[in-house]
């Protein structure tokens, strides 16, 4: 009986999915290939539309691709930007420097109070985590007006800071580094205390180290929503202003600017898909730890 | 009394205790205050603050006056267009939170079914929509009214309409194609989630399955995938319930603010009518408050419909 079963086992670990039906296959392609064509089509659509000359945008009929592509749409959006107020530079930088604060500072904030939330269990641990979940339900809109009074109170509206530090605490990040973390053998950190190491040598150079997967998942949620913040109610002075503010003043810009605005449109695109691509594998890691455990 | 005694005794034992523990993981409080403090600052303070504004008359220039229920009881009673708003969003919320969450998981379930090198691409595809920054400001020239419109065009090239529709501008119209862009952002953080816990789950059980006499891919799904899936189906759950309750942003840039009639006016649109144009924090901060109760209460709602899957 038991040898029976054993010859079953073996014989089912040699096909990989022994009960899968050839029709079920072929639907589930089906599915996938329509869908995917689907969601890629406006992606598509949007990077046609900033190559294609100006007589090309308004053809009729509108065909998808262009006929003669050209990278003059880029080059005008480069002419009106310069053309404003504040050097186009100026915006770049503005945004730049907001992203990379802001998300530098996010995973090491983050980090830190994921670290010990995960690891240890101190009055107060598990009501504060429990917040932290709460927490991600709060979209920015509803907090934003008390956000608002609580930075002018604090002197940071109208400067980057406005935007930088409530990133550094954005909930998503200890969410899902804290679940991560959780998978980091306790015997680890124990041998390493035995051995005479601090909390913050525990911290800095066993931890971290072995959580780089998550880093780089903090690393595209933060830039994802700090490359596309445009953060108008809390920063007025027109050269401290973000990228993406500037790039949709051209997105409202009417008929007249579509071909810029499609380029505006994959510009921006562009950064947060790129990121995505580089670092799949580690983020879908991440992303395995991430379920709300009862 | 002794009894009072006892448990008061305990009380201060276990508060004692927690005290006790509490300096002995002092490191541990210094790890989490940066965090803390900003998180309390920027996210837990200004909660609070919106629902203690929203018992009052603000207008920022004046110091808040204290008129009780009156903003609730004029956004229930008194204001139409707040009313158009709840429809509207309870509308978004109940199609494309489900149908978005379903579809998510579908669509992970299916990819992870695939070799390799195609799980990748699909994983890009499927998810990159929702990332792709304001990507969905090209639905307006796909759906714009005139002719020049791609789906226009189209459909009156084909003969289907022989005169232009005004997608974004004809209330008959908004709604669905709000839907449909929301639908199309809707594989977020929550498919991803989906994706990497379906690779996670133990192959072992996979094959006790088979000689258990797991017959078809769907009792697999229901016997096997959807219990080892659940913190991650709660973890979706959480994220799409936020997403569909927030949306505004999409519903401003394809059927403008105000859209016509209101027909697009969802309850954070309302609210950024409130606070950002009107200023009348007041209001604003009740519409904030019943959004949120909202949210949470749903949330509590699915999550103990979730805890019950595949048990």
């Amino acid at each position: 009986m038991k040898t029976q079963r054993a010859a079953k086992i073996q014989s089912i670990a040699n096909r990989r999915k022994p009960n899968r039906s050839r029709s079920g296959d072929a639907f589930i392609y089906l599915m996938l290939g329509l869908t995917a064509l689907i969601m890629v089509y406006p992606l598509v659509f949007a990077l046609a539309a900033s190559l294609k000359p100006l007589d090309e945008l308004f053809r009729f009929p509108p065909r998808l691709l262009p006929v003669n592509p050209t990278f003059d749409n880029f080059a005008d959006l480069v002419v009106t930007m310069g053309q404003s107020w504040v050097p186009f530079g100026r915006y770049l930088t503005n945004t730049v420097l907001i992203t990379l604060l802001g998300t530098a500072g996010h995973l090491f904030v983050a980090s830190m109070a994921a670290f010990v939330l995960a690891k240890y269990n101190f009055p107060g641990s598990k009501a504060f985590f429990r917040l932290v979940v709460v927490a991600l339900m709060f979209s920015g809109y509803v907090t934003g007006i008390p956000n608002y009074l609580m930075l002018t109170r604090l002197g940071l509206v109208d400067t980057h800071w406005a935007v930088i530090l409530p990133a550094f605490a954005a909930p998503i990040g200890l969410f899902l580094m804290k679940q991560f973390m959780e998978s980091i053998p306790m015997a680890l950190l124990e041998s390493a205390k035995v051995d005479g190491a601090s909390e913050w040598r525990i911290f800095w150079q066993i931890v971290m180290p072995n959580v780089k997967p998550a880093w780089l998942t903090l690393i595209i949620f933060s830039v994802q929503g700090l490359w596309n913040v445009r953060a108008q109610t809390v920063i007025y002075s027109e050269a401290k202003k973000t990228l993406t503010y500037a790039l949709q003043q051209i997105q409202a810009g009417g008929i007249a600017r579509t071909g810029q605005a499609a380029a505006v449109t994959v510009i921006m695109m562009l950064v947060p898909i790129g990121i995505f691509i580089l670092s799949q594998t580690q983020i879908l890691e991440t992303m395995a730890s991430s379920g709300i455990k009862e | 009394m002794s009894m009072m005694n006892k448990y008061l005794d305990l009380r201060k034992r276990n508060l004692q205790d927690a005290w006790y523990r509490a300096k002995q993981m002092r490191v541990c409080y210094l790890f989490l205050l940066p965090f803390a403090v900003l998180f309390v600052t920027f996210y837990i303070l200004p909660m609070i603050t919106s629902i203690r504004y929203s018992f009052t008359y603000y207008n920022i220039l004046e110091p808040a006056r204290f008129i009780g229920l009156a903003n609730y009881i004029n956004l229930i009673l008194q204001d139409d267009v707040f009313l158009i708003s709840v429809k509207n969003t309870f509308i978004i919320a109940v199609i494309t939170g489900p149908i978005g969450y379903i579809l998510s998981f579908m669509f992970a379930w299916f990819i992870n079914e695939l070799p390799r090198w195609m799980r990748s691409l699909a994983v890009v595809i499927f998810y990159a929509p929702s990332i792709a920054g304001n990507a969905y400001f090209i639905f307006g020239i796909i759906f714009r009214g005139d002719v020049y419109g791609y789906l226009n065009s189209f459909l009156v090239r084909t003969g289907i309409i022989n005169a232009p529709i005004l997608w974004l501008t004809d209330p008959k119209y908004m709604m669905p194609v709000v839907v449909l862009v929301l639908l199309w952002m809707s594989m977020g953080t929550g498919f991803l989630a989906f994706v990497a816990g379906l690779k996670g789950v133990d192959q072992a059980q996979y094959e006790a399955g088979y000689v258990d006499g797991v017959k078809n891919r769907w009792q697999e799904l229901y016997y096997i995938t959807l219990p080892n899936m659940r913190p991650m189906l709660l973890f979706g759950a959480v994220m799409s319930i936020t997403a569909a309750f927030s949306v505004a942003d999409q519903t401003m840039a394809l059927c403008g603010y105000p859209s016509t009639d209101y027909a697009a006016h969802t309850v954070v649109t309302h609210l950024f009518d409130y606070g950002y144009t009107r200023f009348d924090m007041g209001y604003a901060s009740a519409i904030a408050t019943l959004l949120f109760i909202t949210m949470i209460l749903t949330n509590k709602a699915i999550q103990s419909m979730l805890k019950k899957v595949g048990t």
